[in-house]
Formats: C-alpha cells, structure tokens, sequence
C-alpha cells in the first residue's frame, strides 16, 4: 500500500481534531484522508472536509462501542484511501471509555490528552496511552510550568519511555516535533493488520441494547457484586 | 547551558504584526538578572509574547517570532524536556487543575526531576509565604488554594525546585500578591523576571518596558533617571493602596484615610 495510517485517540475534548487539523497543514491537505469514529454524532468530517476539501469518512457506531467499530472499518478505510490516492489516514477515535486502544501495529499511535485534565488523568486512561507512540498534550498554554511537568511525570508512571509533544494545538506550538515523528512513518505493507493491544472482554448483551439491571439477566461477561472477578456466562 | 552554567541569554527575533508587517525591532536580549515588564492594552500581544518566549517558537505562533539560546537555535531537549528547560513560566490562570495536596504536588515535582531532598517542599512553602498574606500549609488541597496562594506557590517552586534562571509572570498584580518582595527576591537569585503587567508600580519597577500595540513590539523603553521621581511617589500610592486593600478586607468602612 502507499497508505500512512495515524490513529488519533484520546478523551472528548482533549483536543484530538485541534491535532488533527494542525497535522493537514502540515501535510498539505493534498495528500490527507480521514475517518471519523463516533456514537451518535459528529461534525469534524464535515468541518475538515470543509476547511481542507480533503476526502473525509464518519461512522457512527451506535449500540456498538466506538472502537469496535473502528476495528471493524478501518481495513476497509485504508483500501478507500489507497483507492483514492491518499497518502495519509488520519483515524480520529471518539475516545469515551479509554480503554480500548485503536493503534494498530502499521500506525502511528496519538494519544490526545489535555493539560488541564488532572494530575490523575494519565493513571485513568492509562491503556491508551500506554500503547500509544506520542503523548500530544494539548492547552499547553493554560497551565504554568510545575503542572505542566507535574502531568508530564502522570504520564511516564504510565509510560516510563513515551515520545511527549507539549502543543498550543489552535495555533500549532510544538508541532514541529511531532511532524518529525510523522515524517519517518512508512506505508502500511497491506490493509491487514493487527491490534497492538487486546481489547476488554467483547460485546456482552448490555451492548446490543438489554436493558434489564442485575448480572442474572444477561449472557456474556457478567459479574455479581461479590466476584473477585468478570466471569463468562456463555449460550 | 543551563546545567553546566547559569548563564543563559535568550534573543527575541521579530516576527509579524496582525497586519503582517515586520516588528520594530531587531532583537532583544534577555539575561540573567534582567527586570523587564511587557506592557500595553488588552489584546495587545502581551500574553502572546511571553507564551512565543515560553514555548521557544521558532516561527510557529501566530507572530512568528524566533527565540535563540544563546545566540543559538536552541538544542532539542532544551526545548522539549522540562529538566533542561531554563523558563518556568506562571500564568494567569491559575485554577490549578492537580486533584493533590500542596505536598503531594511538590514531591510529585521534585520526583519528575529527580531530586531527592524532601527539605526543598517546606522551603517552597515558606518562600511561597513570603509573598502571600494567605497562609499556605502543605496539607492543603492544590484546587483549594486561592489564585495569590496558587501564583505564590508557584513562584516559590520556579526558584526552588525548576530552579529556572528565567521567569516569566502574566499580570502577577491581579492576584494580590506581594510583588516587591517578589521582585527583591528574584533579582536576589539572580533570576532574568519578565512581568506581563497593567501595574504601574511593577512596570516602573523593572529596568526595561517593552510596549505592545496591535500583536507587536511597538517600543522597548530603558528610562533611567528620568523615572526615580515617578517610582518614589508610585511606591508610596501602592504601599497605600495596600493598607487600604487590608483595611477594606478586614470589613472596615474608610471613615478616615490615612493618606499620605
């Protein structure tokens, strides 16, 4: 393939799409298309495809979990962008139980996380960004020195050897060092690919739409208040 | 560098003003030591500049300034990794976003830059209580300390635990903090202190002004003597001012001024 995938993760509103727009202008929007995962709505596609008149994709993922269901498009997102000649996917996550992971082995993994989140942040989402390549940290700008080496040190009890890149990501401060990484990425070999990481115990009947409260009232991975652990009810 | 010498001059070479015109300057030259004010209407780029100053732009801000080490282009990790980095700056927000104690946090930043003794978190403290009349104490919750506790605590750390030889502060009167004793104690360490002020009792403190107009230099002023006259009268208002501010806190009504 000739196709360059750059998966985007991170919690809403760390500024993943700031990331995103700041890495097409430095691209050059001529050689950029994007996908965008979400729930049940989402307007980056149409604002990129807007600002940038790059060729954009949206899913929703609905009952399903967000990045189940990038796992389950983004092979068919990266023969769309072969096809269409791009040389860059920029696969933007909707980044809500920080749990699952969207990097796969033939991406560039960015986890998205914004300074003024809490010291504790890094430790909650600590998955995504353990598998990530580059920690992007975001509003860069609102929070002085020691926070800022205060979340820093957050985010190395996570991930004691993580590429770091500090951004005022609406005007682009620092980007500089995270295009370098960008630059050395190399072409996905084929649109096969695996996970880095394994996701959580799959789609259980809360997934596709059961409402009933209490573990006696579900298959799949259940668990009563009094289990040490998950178990598996299977049919 | 840094570590090896205290000694570093930074150069601020000119970017673009909103119009897109070149600033008129050609570079200024910031050294240990200095006392310099940036000052100027709201939105007239103060801000801007000393986040350029910050964050070592390199013609990737808005004013497309660039910032050498010196005299250089300043080396990687300078730049990326906190340790090197001679800046510590303190904004103007200060809703301090760590769910952490006062000691937690400054042992959490002593860990991320490695340093051992613990003695440093009570002199931070004490140094932070120097500049504030609200007492800080180290059990207290980071996001409970109010914005001239939170601005005094991180002065304290920039000189203590950052340890940076320059320290840049976005409009330090707001906050209600002592400012000469600030001022007096960072010339004291030789600390290169930018302020981003509307005070005129900091800005007549400080040895150079520079005046922003429309996102750029307009001017960079050096008074000297001319000044000593305004300073004087200036101390005396702000002390003033103080006792006012003190009396007005403490729930009195102004029936008499004490005025000089």
């Amino acid at each position: 393939m000739n196709v360059r995938l750059i998966a985007i993760a991170g919690p809403p509103s760390a500024g993943k799409t700031a990331v995103v727009k700041q890495i097409i202008r430095n691209l050059g929007a001529a050689k950029v298309a994007y996908l965008k995962i979400d729930v049940v709505q989402a307007w980056e596609d149409e604002e990129l495809a807007a600002e940038f008149g790059i060729p954009t994709k949206k899913v929703y993922s609905g009952d399903m979990c967000p990045d189940h269901m990038g796992i389950m498009v983004i092979r068919d997102a990266l023969v769309w962008a072969e096809g269409i000649g791009a040389e860059y996917l920029l696969y933007e996550s909707a980044g809500l139980c920080l749990r699952c992971t969207p990097y796969t082995r033939n991406s560039l993994g960015l986890c998205v996380l914004s300074a003024v989140s809490g010291t504790h942040a890094p430790l909650k989402m600590a998955p995504m960004i353990a598998l990530a390549d580059v920690a992007v940290v975001t509003k860069i700008d609102l929070v002085s020195q020691a926070e800022k080496e205060v979340f820093r040190e957050g985010i190395r009890q996570v991930a004691p050897d993580i590429d770091i890149v500090e951004t005022n990501a609406v005007q682009g401060t620092g980007m500089r060092y995270l295009m370098q990484v960008i630059e050395k990425i190399r072409p996905a070999e084929s649109e096969r690919d695996t996970l880095r990481g394994v996701p959580p115990l799959g789609v259980c009947t809360i997934c596709i739409g059961k409402k009933e409260t209490g573990w006696q009232e579900h298959f799949g991975v259940i668990r009563p208040l009094a289990a040490p652990d998950n178990l598996y009810r299977g049919e | 560098m840094p570590d090896s010498s205290p000694i570093v001059t930074l150069t601020i070479l000119p970017g673009t003003t909103r119009e897109g015109k070149p600033e008129n300057f050609t570079e200024i030259t910031i050294r240990p030591g200095d006392t310099i004010s940036i000052v100027g209407p709201t939105g007239s780029g103060k801000t801007a500049l000393i986040n350029d100053i910050e964050v070592f732009a390199w013609g990737d801000t808005i004013t497309r300034r660039k910032i050498l080490v010196n005299g250089v282009p300043p080396p990687e990790d300078l730049v990326r990794d906190p340790a090197k980095k001679p800046i510590a700056m303190i904004t103007q927000n200060t809703k301090c976003l760590a769910d952490l104690t006062v000691q937690e946090f400054l042992a959490m930043h002593l860990r991320s830059r490695k340093m051992k003794d613990d003695s440093v978190i009570t002199s931070a403290v004490d140094l932070a209580n120097q500049f504030t009349g609200e007492k800080i104490v180290s059990s207290m919750r980071m996001s409970s300390l109010s914005g001239g506790q939170t601005r005094s605590l991180f002065i304290a750390d920039a000189v203590l635990i950052s340890d940076t030889p320059i320290i840049l502060l976005d409009e330090v009167e707001n906050a209600g903090i002592f400012k000469d004793r600030v001022i007096d104690i960072l010339r004291e360490k030789k600390k290169a202190i930018i302020f981003v002020t509307h005070d005129p009792y900091v800005a007549l403190l400080t040895k150079k002004r520079i005046v922003m107009k429309c996102g750029a230099v307009e001017n960079i002023l050096t008074p000297k003597d001319e000044e000593t006259e305004a300073l004087a009268r200036i101390a005396h208002m702000d002390a003033d001012l103080m006792k006012l501010r003190e009396r007005i806190r403490s729930g009195e009504i102004l029936a008499t001024l004490e005025v000089a």
